[in-house]
């Protein structure tokens, strides 16, 4: 088992589903020459030419149509965006043509897409470019959206995301690339979809995706050596959401806290609360705490923006709060 | 961060206490497991245990004071902590609760009527839901309700240690019935007239046998069962083991025991949308006190021989009599039995106890003429009345109950049988 990076892992993703299938392409803003803003396309352009690896202009509405019309005729395109925060300019592409064609065509034309790249706050970006909008994506049917935190989870699912026929929202993060893991030398695939137990405690629940799993991790750490252990549940998949993964957790330990950098309203965290509130009502001990982001814009200020995500100390509080664990 | 003490019910059936003694002053600390004060219950005097460690901030009822179960007794909380708030939200909470108790009532002119909240119009911005319907209300955790339910423990009776006392699965999980001391105290003080206000006990009892006879269909079956070789074994048991000593209770107890377990139907409970068949016989016996009456319930008789029921039921007499029985020893009889043998009555008919279905009221043993084999003979004879909840119980299931019990106390062997 090779170790290496979140970027390689996708790097390889990409290279061997390229060679697998003619029709898959990749385009967005310096994915070709410049081997991608955060090199996630190193070498790619060498490899296969300028007609399958697509510098495009700073346009996210426009290539994105475009890719979603080279779709609808036959290829297998991945839209590298090179922040979700550009992605706005694509949201009505996305959400109006690749996430209701299937629908709209009466089963006609299927979108087998990929949007891809950075999501969430990185550093040092102010408020419009430190943004997690995996809440949004998952909002509209129609849409596949995933979030792996792992070189190991980002490679099998990409790979899974390209051979997919509906459109899928790929969320990677720009402080994620350099993350180093395990990843087989063999071909493997991770279904859409399914959650993964990264850490197993019967104590208490914690349930997060993307980025915030190395906080929680962190976190996990921390709450051990206070003779805690919890469950921690990475989502992986947003859309479809593993339920199933989800009760199983908080029904063996009756206590669950979600962590999303995403801000508290109307979000992810809100909406995987309400399901265990629904379907687990029986089973909960405490009320279920949500560990987000501050419900304002990022600042700029880095002490500031820091104390706006999530952190350690405040996953750690929220446990202690479910656990009816007061500090001394 | 301050907090209310609350006013928990330290009895399945208390509604409502009276704060007997105050062990802690204002600015006094006290630990988990102090004994903060004494609350007078329906049935006896309670010690109310502190649920954590903190700094009693204020007295809100005085000794003398009542206060309805869910309603804040004190504030405590960290040295020095701003308590207004806390006060504005009880003065308010207070303001909007429904007033029931029309004697403290303000008499309010007419046009001031229709801010009673009884018949205030509801504005939109009125957060209905968010009113506590009942001051009763425990506060649990989902789970901790069902593991509560799951083990047949009555959550008035846990402590909860979550936020606002809120009862969560470790309360539960930790919960063991413990044996409560209790401090007798001398009758509340007579009134010259013949007017005699009602104790909590006396309420209590008047309440809960009014519940049972009006919603429970009586109906009864009486035997007259020889004792003549009940007596004699009692006796013989007593040549053979010249230290113990056991009551005639005991013994009948054990075998309505042995008859219920032939006969589970009767030892079952009505539970509006199911009939509770019970895992166990718990055995109530009706125990008259100074000031009301109480049950204390020797628990799993099916389990127990005579003697051992004869040492519990002496223990729990003589916690009755003084008072001490804590609420888990006079709750969950599955079947009860009331004697007024020792007053000379003859016969009598009982009110049902819940959540049993079916009392045994026993009269006195007196020597009748019986007839036996066409010819007159003396004999002592007792008489049983058994009163059932036709909800739970059919004539003939009873009647089936009734006439193997008067085979075991004819000749208690076949009670081996």
């Amino acid at each position: 088992m090779a170790v290496i990076t979140y970027r390689e892992a996708l790097r390889q993703a990409l290279e061997e589903e390229m060679h697998r299938d003619k029709n898959v392409i990749l385009l967005g803003e310096e994915v070709a020459q410049y081997n991608g803003a955060y090199k996630v396309s190193k070498g790619l352009l060498d490899e296969f030419g300028e007609e399958r690896v697509i510098d495009t202009p700073i346009t996210e509405e426009g290539f994105t149509g475009v890719a979603i019309g080279a779709a609808m005729a036959g290829m297998r395109p991945v839209v590298e965006w090179m922040t979700f925060n550009f992605s706005i300019q694509a949201m009505d592409q996305v959400f109006n043509n690749a996430a209701k064609m299937l629908y709209m065509s009466g089963g006609q034309f299927n979108i087998p897409i990929v949007f891809r790249g950075p999501n969430g706050p990185a550093e040092y970006l102010a408020s419009q470019h430190s943004q997690a909008l995996a809440s949004i994506y998952a909002h509209f049917p129609g849409l596949k959206v995933v979030a792996p935190a792992t070189p190991y989870d980002a490679k099998g699912l990409l790979k899974s995301a390209i051979r997919d026929d509906n459109p899928v929202v790929f969320m990677e993060a720009e402080l994620i690339y350099a993350w180093e893991g395990d990843v087989p030398e063999e071909e493997y695939l991770i279904e859409i979809g399914k959650a993964d137990l990264k850490k197993e405690g019967d104590d208490v629940s914690i349930i997060t995706f993307g980025k915030p799993l190395q906080i929680v991790t962190e976190a996990a750490d921390v709450l051990e050596k206070k003779g805690i252990h919890a469950d921690i549940l990475d989502l992986r998949s947003l859309r479809p959401l593993d339920e199933e993964a989800i009760l199983k957790t908080v029904k063996k330990t009756n206590r669950a806290v979600i962590v999303d950098e995403s801000w508290p309203v109307a979000g992810m965290a809100s909406h995987i609360g309400w399901i265990i509130s629904h379907k687990a009502f029986d089973f909960l001990d405490a009320p279920v705490e949500l560990v987000t982001s501050e419900d304002v814009p990022m600042p700029y200020n880095h002490t500031l923006e820091l104390a706006a995500q999530p952190s350690v100390d405040k996953i750690v509080q929220a446990v202690q709060k479910v656990m009816y664990i007061r500090e001394a | 961060m301050a907090d209310k003490l609350l006013m928990i019910a330290l009895s399945p059936t208390m509604e409502k206490g009276t704060i007997h003694t105050w062990h802690v002053k204002e600015g006094d600390a006290f630990s988990t497991g102090d004994i903060l004060c004494d609350v007078e219950t329906d049935k006896t005097t309670m010690e109310y245990e502190s649920p954590e460690d903190a700094i009693l901030l204020k007295i809100l009822v005085n000794e003398g004071g009542q206060a309805s179960v869910g309603d804040p007794i004190a504030i405590f909380g960290e040295e020095g902590e701003d308590i207004s708030p806390l006060l504005d939200e009880i003065k308010k909470e207070k303001s909007s609760k429904p007033d029931t108790n029309r004697e403290e009532k303000e008499k309010e002119p007419a046009s001031e009527k229709k801010t009673d909240p009884d018949i205030e119009e509801e504005s939109p911005e009125s957060q209905k839901t968010t009113q506590p319907e009942a001051t009763t209300r425990i506060k649990a955790s989902p789970l901790a309700r069902k593991i509560a339910e799951e083990r047949g423990l009555n959550l008035s009776q846990i402590r909860g240690s979550g936020p606002q006392n809120r009862i969560v699965k470790r309360d539960v999980e930790n919960y063991k019935p413990q044996e409560k001391s209790a401090i007798t105290h001398a009758p509340s003080s007579e009134n010259s007239d013949q007017r005699i206000p009602l104790s909590e006990k006396r309420q209590i009892i008047a309440k809960r046998l009014s519940e049972s006879k009006y919603s429970a269909p009586h109906f009864y079956l009486r035997v007259q069962v020889d004792m003549t070789r009940l007596m004699e074994a009692r006796k013989r048991y007593h040549e053979t083991h010249p230290d113990a000593k056991t009551s005639l209770n005991a013994w009948l107890i054990k075998l309505s025991s042995e008859a219920l377990k032939k006969h589970p139907e009767v030892n079952s409970g009505w539970d509006t949308d199911a009939l509770i068949r019970f895992g166990n016989v718990h055995i109530g016996l009706a125990v008259a006190q100074e000031d009301g009456l109480i049950t204390p319930v020797v628990k799993s008789v099916e389990y127990k021989k005579i003697a051992q029921v004869d040492h519990e039921l002496q223990g729990l007499i003589e916690k009755a009599k003084n008072n001490k029985l804590s609420p888990e020893e006079y709750t969950g009889a599955t079947f009860t039995i009331s004697n007024l043998g020792a007053w000379g009555i003859e016969e009598f008919t009982a009110i049902i106890n819940p959540p049993g279905s079916a009392i045994l009221a026993l009269g006195a043993i007196e020597k009748k003429p019986v007839v036996i084999n066409d010819e007159i003979i003396i004999r002592p004879m007792m008489s049983m009345t058994l009163s059932c909840d036709h909800r739970v119980i059919d004539g003939a299931t009873g009647a089936d109950f009734m006439k193997t019990l008067k085979a075991y106390i004819d000749d208690p062997a076949l009670a081996l049988t």
